[in-house]
């Protein structure tokens, strides 16, 4: 147990790239073995996550450093500077890394079912694995260039399996739009840490947060990886490679997809808090936070009411969905520098924003599968040609309905809890931005009305008569994630304050996560 | 636990279902007072429409294109400006990152 403890940080990227890399030779011996042993290695990922977490909510940040014969050795002797690859996980990586294991179980179990018939089945489950590869290690990293090459592991993984479903062409489309555009984003990365790298000569991130000078190159260095992680999680106005993406990726990949934007909008916190946090004007660079989380809830709600596809109509629920994290997170921002209106109410913002993430991961995820659910079974996303689906699809319209309720803010969902935070917070602030909040919320409402209505309500269909509910372990998949969603809404205190409130201190305290690799520095 | 407390509120879900249910009875206690005279499946449960032919129940079901078509009409100019950019085309999405890009490092450098 000791040694899973201390090596949990590297086995929990290790075990399910080991799955990755034998799947397509185990598939030799069959489909079962194959879903057996995927499914072993990430409850085995997920259990190691768990440890994890435990030690980093006793114990506090934990550092490894791959081949330290000491994985807390940041720094070598006789060096001055962290050289070697380190992950450095603090309350808001391990936040992130639950949310990320919590998805990925779920879409996995999901998806057993959903590509039993499909070709490539080796393929795509490799490809799954590196993608929760890709996303975990985005998340735990502690130096930039490894944050560039998990972001393209992920990227690439993402754009596989979006067009995984070869036969359909607006898939293979999703899939072209969604490298091009990660590339791109991992370009302008790549450029930023050349900047960073030229100027001080460092990767770590504490490193570099320890020398930072905020010279003009820093601000450009800065605008590149700022903007580049916005394009990814996919904030208004670059936001419109999103439906074209999530809408064609097969089920249980979109919530993936989706929790990999997510993974970046961490990057983004990262880089403005612990990166650069304290170098420049905090309200400046908060209020475009804001202003960009305000225009993706604002213009995300209004194009998903407008839409008939289902999945696009989710895809822009997601984009508004992000804005509220953007917003929460933006008002701690802004008032970062301000101790008074941080104790008053700009923690408290954080604290919403970031509750806002996990609970979005599980009802947005939750609502992605009840969509490919129909899909699988009607084979159409036009909710024009759909009614009366509730009549045989029981349990689907039972998840569907706890996730609309949870993603329109009803109380006592977790939504509402989240969404409250930041209504309150966010009106001490400013009035007007909570308000807007709240009438995204309305619409929000009345946009999952359309689709209830649309699909599952009405006179059974004649061309529906035969339609039949889900196979198990795609109702497994959705149950694991409506089971989350109960957890959360009815402990809310306990999610807050046991994982919420840890990541949010996480990236307030700048100071302790350059002093966890650069404690030693003379 | 299920008590979140921040700042200047609190959030109790348990209070709330509490409630939940209690007005769900009283509800119900409502209901079960009303008439229970009617004959189900004859026209007393039939729809009316003030006595117009009511079409198939299969072809009274709104497509979703019809749902909040006032709003949309209202807002026609604001979705004709929303459309504009989303023009699905990769090339457009690029132009955005560089305008995007560019503004943001000229903001930056300005305000710096």
């Amino acid at each position: 147990m000791e040694f899973l403890t201390v090596h949990s940080p590297a086995l929990v990227v290790a075990v399910p790239l080991l799955a990755a890399f034998i799947t397509p030779l185990i598939s030799r011996i069959g489909n079962k073995f194959r879903d057996t042993v995927n499914v072993t290695f990430l409850s085995f990922a997920a259990f190691l996550m768990a440890v994890l977490a435990v030690d980093i909510y006793t114990s506090g940040t934990r550092i490894y450093t791959f081949g330290a014969t000491v994985p807390e050795l940041a720094i070598p002797e006789h060096y001055m500077v962290p050289v070697r690859i380190i992950f450095q996980v603090d309350g808001i990586s391990i936040f992130m890394g639950l949310t990320t294991t919590v998805v990925a179980l779920a879409a996995l179990v999901y998806s057993l079912q959903f590509v039993k018939d499909e070709t490539g089945q080796d393929r795509f489950y490799s490809l799954f694995m590196i993608l929760y590869v890709g996303m975990v290690g985005l998340e735990f990293t502690g130096d930039m260039f490894n944050m560039f090459v998990f972001l393209e592991i992920l990227s690439i993984a993402g754009a596989g399996l979006a067009s995984y479903r070869v036969n359909l062409a607006d898939a293979v489309e999703g899939g072209f739009k969604y490298i091009v555009i990660s590339a791109i984003s991992a370009l302008l990365v790549l450029f930023a840490i050349g900047i960073l790298y030229g100027e001080y000569n460092l990767l770590s991130i504490a490193a570099l947060a320890h020398n930072m000078q905020f010279t003009t190159l820093d601000m450009i260095a800065l605008a590149l990886l700022g903007i580049a992680f916005v394009m990814k999680l996919a904030g208004v106005p670059l936001h419109m490679w999103a439906p074209d993406t999530y809408a064609v990726a097969p089920a249980g990949i979109t919530p993936m997809i989706y929790t990999s934007s997510a993974a970046s909008m961490y990057a983004l916190y990262r880089i403005t808090f612990t990166l650069y946090g304290g170098h420049f004007d905090t309200t400046a660079i908060g209020w475009i936070v804001i202003i960009l989380g305000v225009l993706s809830m604002f213009i995300g709600v209004m194009m998903a009411i407008h839409q008939t596809d289902i999945k696009r109509l989710m895809a822009y629920h997601a984009i508004s969905q992000s804005g509220y994290m953007l917003l929460g997170v933006g008002v701690g921002l802004a008032v970062l520098t301000d101790p008074v209106a941080l104790a008053a109410y700009g923690r408290d913002a954080m604290n919403g924003g970031i509750f806002h993430i996990i609970n979005n991961a599980l009802y947005k995820g939750m609502l992605f599968l009840t969509a490919e659910a129909i899909f699988f079974r009607i084979g159409t996303r036009d909710l024009n040609r759909m009614g009366g689906l509730g009549h045989n699809m029981k349990w689907t319209t039972i998840f569907f309905i706890i996730g609309a309720l949870a993603i329109s803010g009803i109380p006592p969902f977790n939504g509402f809890a989240s969404k409250l935070l930041i209504y309150e917070s966010v009106f001490r602030f400013n009035p007007l931005l909570s308000v807007i909040a709240m009438f995204v919320s309305l619409v929000t409402l009345a946009s999952f009305t359309k689709v209830f209505y649309s699909a599952f309500t009405g006179p059974e269909m004649s061309a529906y008569k035969e339609v039949r509910e889900v196979p198990k372990s795609m109702l497994i998949g959705m149950g694991v994630m409506a089971a989350a969603i109960i957890f959360f809404s009815i402990f809310p205190g306990l999610v807050v304050n046991t994982i919420v409130a840890p990541a949010t201190n996480a990236l307030i305290d700048q100071a302790s996560y350059i002093n966890g690799v650069m404690g030693a520095v003379p | 636990m299920s008590v979140l407390t921040y700042g200047y509120a609190v959030w109790s879900p348990i209070v709330w279902l509490v409630v939940l249910v209690v007005l769900g009875l009283i509800v119900l206690y409502v209901r079960s007072r009303g008439q229970k005279r009617y004959k189900k499946g004859t026209a007393q449960t039939d729809v009316f429409i003030s006595g117009v032919q009511v079409p198939p129940a299969e072809q009274r079901h709104v497509p979703a294109h019809n749902i909040y078509w006032g709003f949309f009409e209202a807002l026609q100019g604001f979705y004709d400006t929303m459309m504009r950019p989303h023009t699905g085309i990769i090339n457009d999405y690029i132009l955005w990152l560089v305008a995007i890009v560019t503004l943001t490092v000229v903001v930056l450098v300005m305000t710096g």
